[in-house]
């Protein structure tokens, strides 16, 4: 019974894994890795975490639509759905802005090697 | 009334205003447009304060007519009503000192994108003060920084730009980590507004989702404002900005943040939960005392004057910082007085380093040398600005170390009373170093003549350097609305 407690802790709780493994493949790249688009691509996984983290609560199983008849009791809240609609925006506006700034730097430095720009002349 | 509109207006026109600029994008036109709206918006806020400090009773805006806490609240209590104030009379200052020094940094073509982009930031600004729900609060922070980043990117240097993508991807990383702990909080409470999240927050304080919603707000938030040893985008982004936008982000982007933080800490998580139960405010204090010295050490090695300034102001923020850490009546009035007045002295000390980067080119202290001698104006008020970081009786910088000292006393820490004159002495040990250029060394032979810088920035940064003396005198207005507005924080929920 034991084993089974367990793996209905892991399986119950699978949106939360998937959230923390996103969150965490995201903050890796960031770090890791030195070209400005592979960063962003970080950036957006990292993003994309919240978007879980905030549907899959919203969503229970057999409810309907916020619905006002007496002929469906359990229903979804949609809340959760709407805020993450403004969050894609923000995360696509945010992955644009980037992006065209690594179009500049590329412009500017010829190379989107992070040690290459940073390392590139006196920050002073 | 049209006073009851003032919270949508304040954050609807600048908004408003900034798509008219993108579509105008006539230099002078977006010039006085943007002017005309920040000043309103500073009238604006202005009026609301009055308000509430004569009547006692927050103001509450129904966003859409839909009535709280499902709908959007907007909320203008003492604590933001003051908030509020400063970044738009910032805003509407910036603006008149930044004329001459956009047309000297930036290029025609982008000249009326810059002022859309202005607007923009300052409507975000506003908005996050104003806002009383979470999830709007991260919006106005995105359309903020967003604009900020353009408005970074923007520089002359192509440092500006690398710059700017670092503050990007840090910014960016705090933001998500700030709406992780949001969602969190809105998964066990299933609520999104601030006040209505403080009660039914109350009786799940000691479950671990609170918690970790606490930890990810705070440390997003901590990266927002730039707090040591997450300060690392700020140095670049502000010694590489336009002199204007340096000026304006300087005196009012990381003291927003600020703000949130203390509304989440005081507000959200309550009072005693935030002392007692976490070793939250431990962790802030040691951070803040940090910030402090590496801010200062660092200051102390630049060559940059502008780089120089944003080091500095990563001390500063630990000043503010530490206030809160205290966590009593004096320390945050020291705090949120130290807002301000961080505020204005930082701001005065980067409108005159805009001013020597428009007539000498650069900022760095070696071009500096005798400057004193023919930009008398320009450095006569660095010096008094300078008197008023290092906490001259008789400027602001004096009045917020003060209530800071108190409330380390009041603790009964008097060795944060110690660390701080210690660490006025590194002020004056990097402040002292420019004067010492400035003012002793002579100019070198065939350098090229100087004059004084225009006159409208001479004076908005003189307005400035004015106010950090008068206000060092008579805080009825920062320290008094700052009193109340702690009696508020302290009280909690209202």
């Amino acid at each position: 019974m034991e084993g089974l407690n367990e793996l209905a802790f892991v399986l119950g709780g699978v949106n939360h894994w998937i959230t923390v493994f996103l969150i965490m493949a995201g903050l890796y790249i960031i770090v890791s890795r030195s070209n400005m688009i592979k960063k962003l691509v970080g950036l957006s996984i990292f993003q994309t975490s919240v978007y879980l983290l905030y549907v899959s609560p919203g969503k229970i199983i057999g409810g309907t639509a916020p619905i006002i008849s007496t002929d469906f009791a359990v229903y979804s809240n949609p809340l959760p759905h709407v805020l993450i609609l403004t969050a894609i925006v923000v995360g696509v506006a945010t992955l644009a802005l980037g992006l065209a700034l690594v179009v500049r730097i590329n412009e500017a430095y010829g190379s989107i090697e992070e040690d290459e720009v940073y390392g590139d002349g006196d920050w002073n | 009334m049209l006073i009851d509109q003032f919270p949508a207006i304040v954050v609807a026109v600048p908004l408003v205003a900034a798509a008219l600029c993108a579509i105008v994008r006539n230099e002078t036109a977006c010039w006085l447009i943007s002017l005309v709206v920040a000043f309103l918006c500073f009238v604006g806020s202005a009026t609301m304060l009055g308000q509430v400090q004569e009547y006692g009773v927050p103001l509450s805006y129904k966003m859409g007519g839909w009535a709280p806490p499902a709908g959007i609240e907007l909320r203008v209590d003492l604590l933001s009503g003051y908030l509020l104030v400063l970044v738009s009379l910032i805003a509407t200052a910036v603006l008149i000192y930044g004329r001459h020094s956009v047309r000297a940094e930036i290029k025609e073509s982008v000249r009326g994108w810059y002022y859309a982009m202005y607007l923009l930031c300052m409507c975000g600004l506003l908005g996050i003060v104003i806002t009383g729900d979470a999830f709007n609060a991260f919006v106005f922070m995105e359309i903020s920084s967003l604009s900020m980043y353009t408005l970074i990117a923007l520089g002359k240097d192509r440092r500006a730009l690398a710059a700017s993508y670092q503050y990007l991807i840090m910014g960016t990383i705090g933001a998500t980590m700030y709406v992780i702990g949001v969602g969190l909080l809105f998964t066990i409470t299933g609520t999104l507004n601030l006040i209505d999240m403080a009660e039914r927050l109350a009786p799940l304080l000691d479950t671990p989702a609170a918690i970790a919603g606490m930890a990810f707000v705070v440390v997003g938030l901590s990266l927002k404002i730039a707090l040591f040893p997450l300060h690392l985008w700020l140095p670049n982004a502000y010694a590489f900005a336009p002199s204007a936008v340096t000026a304006f982000l300087a005196a009012t982007a990381t003291k927003v943040s600020i703000y949130l933080l203390m509304r989440y800490l005081y507000t959200v998580f309550g009072f005693s939960f935030a002392i007692e139960q976490t070793p939250i405010l431990e962790v802030v204090m040691v951070l803040s005392l940090a910030a402090i010295f590496a801010g200062s050490f660092s200051a102390i090695f630049q060559e940059n004057i502008k780089r120089m300034l944003a080091y500095s102001s990563v001390a500063q923020i630990g000043y503010i910082t530490l206030g809160i850490a205290l966590a009593n009546a004096p320390g945050l009035t020291g705090s949120l007085v130290h807002i301000f007045n961080h505020a204005v002295m930082k701001g005065a000390l980067f409108m005159l380093v805009g001013g020597i980067a428009l007539q000498i080119g650069t900022v760095r202290l070696s071009d500096m040398a005798g400057v004193g001698k023919v930009m008398p104006l320009t450095m006569f008020g660095f010096v008094l600005g300078s008197f008023s970081m290092l906490g001259v009786p008789g400027t602001v910088g004096f009045v917020s170390k003060w209530y800071l000292a108190i409330g380390a006393l009041e603790n009964g820490w008097w060795w944060v009373v110690a660390l701080l004159m210690l660490s006025s002495l590194l002020v004056l040990v990097y402040m002292g170093r420019v004067i010492e250029v400035a003012f002793f060394r002579e100019r070198p032979e065939g350098a090229p003549p100087l004059k004084e810088a225009p006159k409208s920035m001479i004076m908005t940064a003189w307005v400035f350097i004015l106010a950090c003396i008068y206000l060092g005198f008579d805080t009825s207005f920062t320290v008094g609305v700052a009193q109340q507005a702690v009696d508020v924080l302290m009280g909690g929920a209202q």
